[in-house]
């Protein structure tokens, strides 16, 4: 062994600033590998349950590709579908990397929504320009989504509250909530069939972006991830975050504010959340009701997990699950298979993926020993 | 072993071919066929409202030169005209039937002015000349005539001539069919009465059941409803041991002891009418509607619960429907005593499509 170590450790060594960027390059291979081989067993799995469904896995595939990607339609269909989900998804990355497991993007993007509506109420009567009505409404969505989750924030930190089922317990409220004011007294007395707040009119709606049937939340969603990426990798901020997801204990006793930072993440993904809920309600529906419950929140944890809570990652991974519930609709109607096929999809991918964390570190290939370790 | 491997082999490869080709074949279009795309808003096999389109789709796949491809769970959001886009897109369906209520205003709408070339059809009676394009149009069946038929036969199968009727909203199609139950209760036997209670939504299964308990507690002994899907509904009562009535679609194989009769819908009329004027190429009627007299509601064949007498009294009043012997006979007051129904009006009268009373006869309110 030691006779064809020593030349390639002293080759690795010679190669110098080139041989650390592989190094490098090979240990974070495995953040790429491992979720790639958990999709690959995932797809492997999700076969043979088809072929005991007496199904073709490869014409699934291919609708998959054909209803997702494979068409200047289905592209568009996709990309529509993963706008709201990169926002959800931030929100439970960002909490994620100070430590916190928060699943309650649903209730953050459902009260975000509401309250982007109600704001509009008087904004559209008093005929205020649409470009500024957008900009107040998207703000009041944002700063509920934030109040609403960094509540959750504030009871982990405060009170030892569990965070995964307060924000749970929250979404629950939220949309409760929502649904007692836009049945009751915030409800459009004009739309007898489908209790709504006062829809916000064409004038107002967030358009599409020029040359395509995507709307601007998609653009927000990517330009927030960017600067998301930027906050945990660039900031002291951001290493101060990392730091205490890592230990929070001996982020305390290095002085850090450790609670500060705990509420300042949830209100940032709340923010995320919330903003989101704005997108639904000016971008597709025009008005708030019980469509904003649309389970967009809960696939943002699949897609955030996926993407093992990095926000870069996030963009990739919603546009594929963009692209699995984008197709879900034609392998339904081509396959004849009930539409529940696409979410025992998801399901099986989360479960997968969950069960892949216990490899990391277990292959060898990835542990390098090479030219950043000198003796 | 060669030879084995040689099997394997080729095995391996008309396998994957045969994969392969089912994969393409998926993606051939058949040209200058009928394609109808429909969307439910819940499964298809829910003993209610889509089981109704969902029988009439079957039927329109034995046509020859006609494809249907059918999509259901499609909430009432933008998801619905993602799910219409697609068959449009992908599909290259001629003819979109949507058949949820909240999917008409913004989706069908918006996309009947973006698709010009394509026809929208959407089952409720929302469509106007003045307001909406051209390819869009509406269809529904007048369901009342078969309530009145299941009530007639329900007057005749009551002891305690007290029926109860669990219902989703006040809206006026759904008073319609409580008003019309309870006049064809009172036709076969004038002691009967009506009481109803709203769940609040289309498809509640925690409420629904609560409402039959109570209704049952309250002395009625046999139970109908209106709500997206009855199953809850009859099978509760069922377990009760009272009596039922069924709506939408057959629920007859629910209640083996109970079932009386149950009001349908025949939507298999009006699709086949759309699949055979698609292939002749000719316009599409941008309303059609009807009851009895134009084939397009049905009553569940009876069931056990149904004696004799009550099957008689019902089939003379489908006879009497066909030949459209009107429901409402004037004067009729509304539960609050105002009169509210001055003179005889037609079945398919538009004054009846704005009711909203209960009339009386119904105990219950609306709000």
């Amino acid at each position: 062994m030691t006779d064809i170590a020593e030349p390639l450790g002293r080759a690795a060594i010679s190669l110098g600033q080139w041989g650390d960027l592989s190094v490098r390059l090979r240990r974070g291979a495995e953040y790429i590998a491992i979720p790639l081989l958990a999709l690959a067993i995932t797809g492997v799995l999700f076969s043979i349950f088809l072929l005991a469904l007496g199904k073709s896995p490869i014409e699934f595939f291919q609708l998959v590709d054909r209803g997702g990607f494979g068409t200047a339609f289905s592209v568009q269909n996709t990309l529509q579908r993963s706008s709201p989900l990169i926002l959800t998804a931030l929100a439970v990355a960002l909490p994620a990397r100070i430590g916190l497991i928060i699943i309650g993007g649903e209730g953050a993007l459902v009260v975000g929504g509401f309250a982007a509506a109600v704001v509009a109420i008087p904004l559209v009567t008093g005929n205020v320009p649409p470009l500024l009505t957008l900009c107040v409404m998207a703000a009041a969505g944002m700063l509920v989504g934030a109040v609403w989750i960094g509540i959750v924030g504030y009871l982990r930190y405060a009170r030892g509250v569990n965070e995964t089922i307060a924000s749970l317990l929250m979404t629950y409220i939220g949309i409760a909530f929502m649904n007692f004011f836009v049945e009751g007294s915030l409800r459009d007395l004009t739309n007898p069939n489908k209790p709504s707040t006062m829809p916000i009119g064409d004038a107002y709606m967030v358009g599409k972006i020029p040359g395509t049937d995507v709307h601007w939340g998609l653009i927000a969603g990517i330009v927030l991830a960017i600067l998301l990426s930027i906050l945990l990798s660039r900031t002291t901020f951001g290493f101060a975050v990392r730091v205490a997801g890592g230990n929070p204990r001996a982020a305390l006793a290095q002085g850090l504010p450790v609670g500060k930072l705990i509420v300042i993440c949830c209100a940032i993904a709340g923010a995320c959340a919330g903003l989101a809920g704005f997108f639904e309600v000016a971008a597709i529906q025009g008005r708030a009701n019980a469509s904003l419950v649309a389970g967009y929140g809960f696939t943002g944890i699949l897609v955030s997990f996926l993407a093992r809570h990095n926000p870069l990652a996030i963009i990739p991974v919603a546009i594929l699950f963009g692209g699995i519930v984008a197709s879900g609709g034609l392998i339904e109607r081509r396959m004849g298979l009930p539409d529940a096929t696409v979410l025992v999809l998801q399901g099986l991918t989360f479960v997968v993926l969950l069960m892949s964390e216990t490899l990391y570190g277990r292959f060898k290939i990835f542990q390098v020993r090479g030219a950043t370790e000198r003796t | 072993m060669p030879q084995m491997t040689f099997n394997r082999r080729v095995f391996l490869k008309t396998g994957a071919a045969a994969l392969v080709a089912t994969g393409s074949a998926a993606r051939i279009a058949r040209a200058g066929n009928v394609i109808i795309g429909i969307v439910y808003v819940g499964p298809r096999d829910d003993f209610g409202w889509n089981q109704a389109h969902a029988v009439a789709a079957q039927a329109l796949k034995t046509i020859p030169g006609v494809t249907v491809v059918e999509e259901e769970n499609v909430p009432e959001t933008d998801a619905c005209s993602k799910a219409m886009e697609s068959m449009i897109n992908l599909d290259n369906a001629n003819i979109i039937l949507g058949t949820s209520f909240g999917y008409f205003d913004p989706f069908m709408v918006d996309l009947a002015k973006k698709y010009a070339k394509v026809e929208l059809r959407h089952a409720a009676p929302l469509w106007s000349a003045s307001k909406h394009p051209m390819n869009l149009g509406s269809y529904f069946g007048y369901l009342n005539q078969a309530h009145y038929v299941d009530g007639v036969a329900a007057g005749l199968s009551t002891k305690s001539n007290k029926l109860g009727f669990v219902a989703a909203k006040p809206i006026a199609s759904v008073l319609s069919n409580i008003n019309s139950f309870m006049l064809g209760a009172k036709k076969s036997n004038p002691n009967a009465s009506v009481q109803v209670i709203f769940t609040g939504d289309w498809s509640l299964p925690v409420r629904e059941a609560e409402a039959t308990n109570t209704l049952v507690d309250a002395g009625n002994d046999v139970i109908t409803c209106h709500v997206d899907s009855p199953k809850v509904v009859i099978e509760t009562a069922e377990k009760r041991g009272v009596k039922t009535c069924g709506h939408n679609a057959s629920q007859a194989p629910l209640a083996p002891k109970g079932f009386i009769t149950g009001a349908e819908y025949k939507w298999v009329t009006i699709y086949k009418g759309y699949a055979t004027e698609l292939a002749e190429g000719k316009k599409l009627p941008n309303m059609v509607a009807g009851g009895y007299e134009s084939d397009m509601v049905q009553n569940t064949p009876f069931g056990a619960g149904a004696d004799e007498a009550a099957r008689k009294a019902a089939t003379v009043a489908i006879a009497d429907l066909k030949n459209k012997k009107p429901i409402y006979v004037g004067p009729l007051k509304d539960n609050k005593g105002k009169v509210v129904i001055d003179k005889t009006y037609d079945n398919l009268d538009p004054f009846l499509d704005q009711m909203n009373y209960l009339l009386e006869g119904v105990q219950g309110s609306i709000t």
